[in-house]
């Protein structure tokens, strides 16, 4: 079963459209000169220019928070319960909920080194899942 | 005028409380009915009638509280809907005390109803996201966290408990001697859901729902309604039963619906809304007779007791484990058997001033703290998103 997906935003076409070609694009504001995850209205993160960047992020981190679902947290997950979501820090400074994957569920630990991996999703796009680094 | 930070301590009491819960877990009224009947019963308990009311305070989707004062026929000079989630009604308080002491209203009434155990399913606030929403610009959650799998809230608090304990050592037991001294308390409760006695075996060998926490780690769900009066000292002075006096308040909420937007996991707003309302009211943790803390989850009485200043940061385990909770403990917290064991029907606030008003006016029969002066009653929303703190104390107060 494919991965639920409730719609993806007009200010984060940049980053689904990446997905295409397997590349995690960060969102980065020259006006702050800091990233933002989850990427925001132009406005938001430049009001005085509405300027953002894309910038491919390198795919490393490490396991901020976790949990093992022993329920579904929405109906196309149940056939992979238990499964691990997390909160991945990024090297690049931001945070994304996403889920550990390819690794014993006993395994996991905060603050464990993680890499970017890729689920496929439908219409040639993938999302972003993390396994040990 | 100047910025004054204890400007509110004292000006304003709650002098009506009144709540509806069921150990069946289950009202067989509707959310509207609900509401007006604890109303109704708040003002009893006060002495007052509908016709005094004007500043009316509730939580809902569209103009809920203009709809509220339609139905119960009454048009009150102030109006407040803010939303925060369970810590909704703390919020209601500092604001009908702000209101209150500027001469907007008078009297007013917080109110809050809801009946999740009846209707099954979603309800409230993520019933809301998830029925009216634009698939082409939907809310953050759906689209950055949704999709991860995250349950809530379960998932977003067990995510908080990982990190605490991955940083302080926290175990499963401490957080499950935090269920059992609850439990306790229920167990003197006639009216709780719960009054079976528990063991921290028993909670840690229930389900795990979202590791680490356990099916009694997470509160009820259960229908229940809640309201409380609030009106200004001098005119409390003159009503049916003891004032007990809003003494102190503090709001802060540091991000919405995703857990992975908090500035820090296992640092709540507390740590910022608890200590401007003990500022406030002059008084320090130490102070405390009784603590009304929102018990969603234990890892929220948990961090919230430390983020209240109860213990540091990251002391929390290893203050609870003694059962200094429960009865006949140093720190009487939950009295009414919290969102655990009593009732808790999404936002569970409301109850937190219910039990903490019946306390220092000495209603509390069997589970009575001796002597409560002074308590906290502490509200967490969201995803340990908005904390709002209100201490009330009694006349000696003051």
């Amino acid at each position: 079963m494919s991965r639920m997906m409730m719609g993806t935003s007009p200010h984060a076409e940049p980053f689904w459209k990446a997905t295409e070609d397997k590349k995690l694009v960060l969102q980065y504001s020259p006006e702050t000169a800091r990233y933002y995850h989850y990427p925001r209205e132009p406005i938001v993160v430049s009001p005085k220019t509405g300027a953002v960047e894309w910038r491919e992020a390198k795919g490393l981190g490490e396991i901020y928070a976790f949990s093992v679902m022993r329920k579904p947290g929405n109906p196309s997950m149940g056939a992979r319960v238990p499964y691990v979501v997390a909160i991945v820090q990024l090297e690049e400074g931001v945070r994304m909920m996403t889920n550990v994957v390819n690794c014993p569920l006993e395994n996991v630990k905060v603050g464990m080194k993680v890499k970017l991996a890729w689920e496929e999703l439908p219409k040639g796009r993938h999302f972003p899942v993390f396994e040990p680094a | 005028m100047a910025y004054d930070s204890t400007y509110l301590r004292g000006k304003a009491a709650i002098v009506g409380a009144a709540d509806e819960v069921s150990p069946t877990g289950e009202l067989h009224l509707t959310e509207r009915e609900l509401e007006v009947k604890v109303i109704h019963a708040a003002l009893e308990d006060a002495g007052l009638k509908l016709s005094d009311v004007d500043g009316l305070f509730c939580t809902g989707m569209m103009m809920p509280s203009l709809e509220l004062a339609e139905h119960l026929g009454i048009r009150p000079r102030y109006t407040d809907s803010t939303m925060t989630g369970g810590s909704s009604f703390e919020v209601h308080v500092e604001h009908a005390a702000a209101a209150i002491a500027l001469g907007l209203c008078e009297v007013a009434v917080s109110v809050y109803a809801q009946t999740p155990r009846s209707k099954g399913g979603l309800t409230g606030g993520m019933a809301a996201m998830m029925s009216a929403f634009d698939r082409k610009n939907p809310p953050p959650f759906l689209e950055w966290e949704m999709p991860a799998g995250l349950m809530l809230p379960a998932g977003a608090y067990a995510l908080a408990a990982s990190r605490h304990q991955h940083l302080y050592g926290t175990t499963s037991e401490q957080l499950a001697q935090i269920a059992v001294s609850t439990r306790q308390w229920a167990q003197m409760n006639p009216r709780a859901r719960y009054q079976e006695a528990m063991s921290i075996a028993d909670v840690l060998n229930s389900p795990l729902v979202c590791d680490p926490l356990h099916r009694y780690d997470c509160c009820l769900v259960t229908d229940g309604a809640g309201a409380v009066v609030i009106t200004s000292a001098e005119r409390a002075r003159h009503l049916k039963k003891k004032p007990v006096y809003v003494m102190g308040v503090g709001t802060h909420h540091d991000h919405a619906m995703m857990i992975s937007e908090m500035p820090e996991l296992t640092v709540t707003p507390g740590a910022v809304s608890a200590p401007k309302a003990f500022n406030m009211a002059g008084v320090a943790p130490k102070d405390i007779d009784l603590v009304m803390t929102y018990d969603s989850f234990t890892i929220t009485v948990l961090m919230s007791l430390e983020d209240m200043g109860f213990c540091p940061k990251g002391e929390g385990g290893r203050f609870v484990e003694d059962g200094k909770l429960g009865p006949g403990g140093s720190l009487p917290t939950n009295t009414n058997g919290g969102g655990l064991s009593y009732t808790h029907p999404g936002m569970y606030g409301m109850f937190l001033l219910v039990e903490a008003t019946r306390q220092l006016r000495g209603e509390c029969g069997p589970r009575q703290v001796p002597d409560a002066k002074l308590a906290v009653a502490h509200g967490v929303g969201g995803v340990l998103s908005a904390c709002s703190t209100v201490v009330l104390g009694t006349e000696e107060t003051l």
